[in-house]
């Protein structure tokens, strides 16, 4: 009989659980998006079959456009019903290529902020004064939907935040 | 437990996987589980512009519970197949609902 068939039998590489697809992720460095839109990047240390999570050196990355900053936040337990999704980034040897190249390229910034190319790391200001913006400008298209809607004859719902 | 068996059978294919937050994200079905959650891998954003904080990500592991639609590729459902097992599926639930 030929070992490998055996071997596949006796031990499938793939197991359908919620913990085979999330123990692998265990102690890495990852990005957890919530239903509330929020982004926070941290080390992975448990978890369980709910996607409850627990993160370590978690930090709070504001995003708003391809602008971002990270705010150090700590350790978290997550209720796995606000989570969205898990992400990994690549492979830490990709990630060290790419730190030591943005190293050689621009030595003054922080080479791990760096690790999502299409993106721009701003103060801690400038983060808010973009969030502020963005959130004025939605407002003032919601405001002018919903007068265009009533002037139509529709009837206004309450906005709902949360699209889940 | 009839689509957790379906999703079993298309691993390793590429899908679209839309949120309910209108997120899609294209990538190759690695697992899932009995929650249907999903982990994708080779992953890419559709709409990379509105969501750069993804552009680092390589593969996700998806709550099911987030999830609006899968689209599959149309030659890998075999759909003949699937309705087979879906009316075995409703007659064995008949069966037991009709023992109690």
């Amino acid at each position: 009989m030929n070992p490998l068939a055996l071997d596949a039998a006796a031990l499938p590489s793939i197991i359908f659980t919620t913990a085979a697809q999330l123990v692998d992720c265990v102690d890495r460095r990852l990005l957890v998006v919530l239903r509330d839109g929020r982004k926070l990047i941290g080390i992975l240390r448990s978890f369980d079959q709910y996607a409850n999570l627990v993160l370590q050196d978690t930090v709070e990355r504001i995003v708003v456009g391809s602008l971002y900053n990270d705010q150090p936040r700590g350790v978290y337990i997550i209720r796995g019903e606000n989570v969205v999704l898990v992400g990994q980034t690549v492979r830490l040897c990709l990630i060290f290529m790419i730190v030591i190249a943005i190293i050689v390229l621009t030595p003054m910034q922080d080479p791990e902020k760096e690790a999502t190319p299409l993106m721009k790391h701003v103060s801690l200001d400038e983060i808010f004064e973009a969030q502020q913006q963005e959130s004025d400008s939605r407002r003032q298209r919601e405001e002018l939907k919903n007068s265009k809607l009533i002037d139509i004859g529709f009837s206004i719902d309450s906005q709902a935040e949360d699209m889940y | 437990m009839l689509f957790f068996s379906f999703y079993k059978t298309l691993i390793d294919e590429e899908v679209i996987v839309e949120l309910k937050n209108d997120m899609s994200i294209r990538g190759t079905l690695k697992s899932v589980d009995q929650f249907l959650n999903i982990k994708l891998d080779d992953i890419s954003v559709l709409d990379e512009i509105k969501y750069p904080h993804l552009s680092s990500v390589k593969n996700v592991f998806i709550r099911g519970s987030v999830v609006r639609y899968v689209h599959l590729p149309a030659a890998v459902v075999d759909t003949t197949l699937l309705e087979d097992a879906s009316r075995k599926e409703a007659a064995s639930q008949a069966a037991k609902a009709g023992g109690r």
